[in-house]
């Protein structure tokens, strides 16, 4: 009825295109997120994976941090375990999303596993973003599906990219890994303790580096940072 | 343990991390002090990263084209730049620094 009156045009304009806010917000992100698959596919062939080792990452792991994590230890000469170890580490913020993601959409049956593997850092930002249920799901289902399908082809995209680059080196990827991780870390610098945790793991990374095995200071920079929250101050 | 298995349990992992905030009951996870943890975890990890990127060389500490990099991303970052051309400046900052060095 609203459609006919004259304060109409604006919703019959979102009507007609179909595109909620919800749904237009899952697919800015999804292009955003899905364009840096890019340079995990090129640094991940940089750091000595095969192509289909950084396509097996973005399937199967499918959450950017991780990911980065995973062959950021291996380019630093850590073992396959070290990098299990670190990758595995910077998921756990993904049982926190699914928690929320369980509450507030209680998928069922398949959906679940499906929802599962989508359930990262984009998706669960877009569905908390929006107040209605409706909305909340296909803010989940734009963000989750638009990020998996360009992360992914994207990833493909750097890492043949990567592999006809040859020396890595030579292009900066090193520094492109270094630009990447600060990326990464930067928007979660919100005030004064994240900065406070992050120089403190920075220097215990450092002074491990010279004495430890090489992947070894991550993990010991992580205990800290569990440490860090599990004894921290509630604010 | 090859790369390959490395890849796969990593992936594995992951997925199970991910399953495991909808199977288990929610006051496990769902309680200021995991919150925390969870959150502290990722930043430490991160800037962790970002050190060992840029200063490790094997086990030694080494200064060289990656601290332009991390100079150069941190000022576009602190201007607002989008994520890729962060990456893409780090790239250039490093690769100009060995070209010229």
């Amino acid at each position: 009825m609203d459609e006919l009156s004259g304060k109409a045009p604006a919703r019959a304009g979102v009507r007609l295109s179909g595109l909620t806010p919800a749904v237009r917000m899952g697919l800015s992100i999804a292009v955003a997120t899905g364009l840096y698959g890019v340079s995990f596919g090129a640094l991940a062939v940089a750091a000595g994976l095969t192509v289909g080792q950084a396509m097996a990452l973005s399937l199967l792991m499918f959450t950017g941090g991780s990911q980065f994590a995973f062959i950021g230890v291996v380019a630093g000469g850590g073992s396959a375990s070290a990098a299990v170890g670190a990758a595995s580490l910077l998921g756990v913020r993904n049982a926190v999303y699914g928690v929320q993601m369980n509450h507030l959409l209680a998928p069922r049956g398949w959906r679940r596993l499906l929802m599962a593997q989508l359930t990262i850092d984009e998706s669960a930002a877009t569905t908390l973003s929006q107040q209605e249920a409706a909305e909340q799901r296909r803010g989940f289902w734009t963000a989750g599906v638009g990020v998996f399908v360009l992360w992914n082809a994207f990833t493909l995209a750097g890492a043949v990219l990567g592999d006809a680059l040859g020396d890595a080196r030579r292009w900066g990827l090193d520094g492109a890994a270094v630009a990447a991780f600060l990326g990464l870390l930067w928007p979660r610098l919100k005030g004064r303790e994240p900065v406070a945790l992050a120089l403190a793991a920075g220097l215990v990374t450092a002074a491990a580096i010279p004495w430890a095995a090489p992947g070894v200071p991550i993990l010991l920079a992580a205990a800290a940072g569990a440490a860090w929250g599990w004894w921290g101050h509630a604010r | 343990m090859t790369l390959w298995h490395a890849v796969i349990a990593a992936g594995l992992i992951a997925l199970a991390t991910k399953l495991a905030g909808y199977a288990v009951p929610a006051r496990w996870l769902q309680n200021p002090r995991m919150h925390r943890v969870a959150g502290a975890l990722t930043v430490a990890l991160l800037a962790s990263l970002t050190v060992m990127n840029t200063f490790a060389e094997g086990t030694a500490l080494h200064l060289d084209a990656r601290l332009a990099a991390l100079g150069v991303a941190a000022l576009a970052l602190w201007a607002r730049a989008p994520f890729l051309l962060v990456v893409v400046l780090g790239a250039l900052a490093s690769a100009l620094v060995r070209w010229w060095v």
